[in-house]
């Protein structure tokens, strides 16, 4: 599986990539793989206020709905309106076409404490 | 990898959307070992059957099968399976796998005379090759040594002194076989219908393709869209169930609703606009008023819309009819269809 050096990354297989005061969110690509073909997306709202661990949007395959947490506490600032009539980037480009969300970090030690791609790599077994 | 009903199984091998496609246009295989393989044998054989099963199993020659159902006195469905007549007086049923247990210990206990019952599951393995292009894989197969079985039909076979049995059935709505063969030649078999296959662009299909493909062509799963709750006069599969019989289990209470009508029925619906897919235990909305959940739902691979089956009050139980499907807490539109919501060239029940 493929686990991208830049990013860091949640548990429950989102990651980020801050630039500034903002990150971008998206799914692994172990999670796309194990949710199989996306077939819809419900994004987030933008201008919403969330916290680390929150569910902020879910993705749909053909087989099950799954919820999506936002890895870090912010406000959501845009979202991948591609994904609407794509959402199969999810699954082609998890790590970049198939982004899901940007946000505005509310503190830079959040994403300190997520996990490092080495450790990521260790929580999917790979 | 999941577990479904104690065994465990892939929801995909290249991917839902992938395999359901290959289906559709040229053939997939999937491994059906998990399902159950009993077989009643004896002079009493045919007339016990006939007790417990709601089809007539007297229509049934040699070589032929039926879709039939196992009933509680209440007439709620235990299970929905195929009987196959191989020998005289030889019967093959393949149940779902969830209902192993309990179909055979349910039949052990109304067991008639001069019959001998086993259960065959755990030596038996089966393999389903479905598409349209299963009659070209047969012929290469075996390029001549035995005729293709016609729809509805199996064929018993021995090879290399092994007893195969091949049924033109499937639950996918295509053209297909059935092949139910000893456990110790499962792992031979599928690879060779793989490579025998490989000419026909044939893929390996998991559950999630298997489920995909019965909801397009609205064929039920047992525990979701069938329990012991619902009879099959509700499910709208009355052809298979022959209330000319003298007497079988739940006769008298579906001869009763029979003359009652039904209050509910299962329908298909189908999204109308862009929405999330339906999903199983959604609730069902007409004239703003919750009036059921849905039994089965899902994105329709062939139609590229969110499709679905619910038990329906009959009076809304019309094709055309709308309702809404709640999902997320918000209602989506939808309207229900006809039956099959996907019409196929090999579809049977």
């Amino acid at each position: 599986m493929n686990v991208p050096e830049d990013l860091f990354y949640a548990k429950s297989h989102e990651w980020i990539r801050p630039d500034g005061e903002t990150g971008t969110v998206g799914i692994t690509d172990h999670a796309q793989n194990e949710l199989t073909d996306v077939v819809y997306v419900e994004l987030p709202e933008i201008g919403a206020q969330v916290k680390a661990g929150q569910q902020v949007c879910v993705v749909e395959s053909v087989k099950a709905a799954s919820d999506i947490y936002t890895p870090v506490s912010g406000t959501i600032t845009e979202v991948n309106a591609a994904l609407t009539s794509d959402p199969a980037l999810i699954n082609t480009a998890p790590f970049g076409e198939g982004w899901i969300f940007r946000i505005q970090v509310k503190a830079r030690e959040e994403i300190d404490a997520l996990l490092t791609p080495a450790q990521y790599g260790q929580e999917i077994g790979g | 990898m999941v577990d479904f009903g104690g065994w465990s199984m892939p929801v995909q091998y290249t991917g839902i959307l992938d395999e359901h496609r290959a289906v559709r246009t040229d053939l997939g295989v999937f491994d059906i070992s998990h399902m159950g393989q009993f077989f009643a044998s004896g002079p009493g054989a045919r007339a016990w059957l006939n007790l417990l099963l709601t089809n007539n199993v007297e229509r049934l020659d040699v070589g032929e099968c039926q879709y039939t159902f196992l009933l509680t006195e209440q007439g709620g469905v235990i299970d929905d399976l195929i009987v196959y007549r191989i020998e005289e007086s030889r019967y093959m049923l393949v149940v779902n796998a969830a209902k192993i247990e309990e179909d055979f210990a349910w039949m052990q206990g109304h067991l008639g005379p001069d019959v001998e019952f086993v259960n065959e599951s755990d030596s038996v393995a089966g393999i389903a090759v479905q598409g349209p292009k299963s009659a070209q894989l047969f012929d290469a197969f075996f390029d001549g040594r035995f005729s293709r079985p016609a729809r509805n039909e199996i064929l018993t076979v021995t090879i290399d002194e092994a007893t195969y049995y091949i049924a033109r059935t499937g639950y996918t709505g295509e053209d297909g076989f059935e092949v139910f063969c000893p456990s110790d030649r499962a792992v031979k078999s599928w690879q060779d219908i793989l490579s025998r296959g490989e000419q026909f662009g044939i893929k390996p299909c998991g559950l999630g393709a298997r489920d995909t493909l019965r909801l397009e062509v609205c064929y039920p799963l047992n525990g979701s869209d069938l329990s012991s709750d619902t009879t099959p006069l509700e499910a709208g599969l009355s052809i298979f169930v022959d209330l000319q019989k003298p007497e079988f289990i739940g006769r008298a209470k579906l001869t009763e609703q029979r003359e009652q009508g039904v209050k509910r029925r299962l329908v298909p619906f189908k999204m109308t606009g862009k929405s999330p897919p339906p999903r199983s235990h959604y609730p069902v909305y007409k004239n703003g008023v919750q009036i059921t959940e849905s039994t089965s739902g899902t994105l329709s691979p062939s139609l590229n819309i969110g499709i679905g089956m619910a038990y329906i009050p009959t009076e809304f139980a019309r094709i055309g009819e709308e309702i809404e499907i709640e999902i997320r807490g918000k209602r989506f539109p939808a309207v229900i269809e006809k039956k099959p919501l996907l019409r196929t060239n090999g579809g049977s029940a």
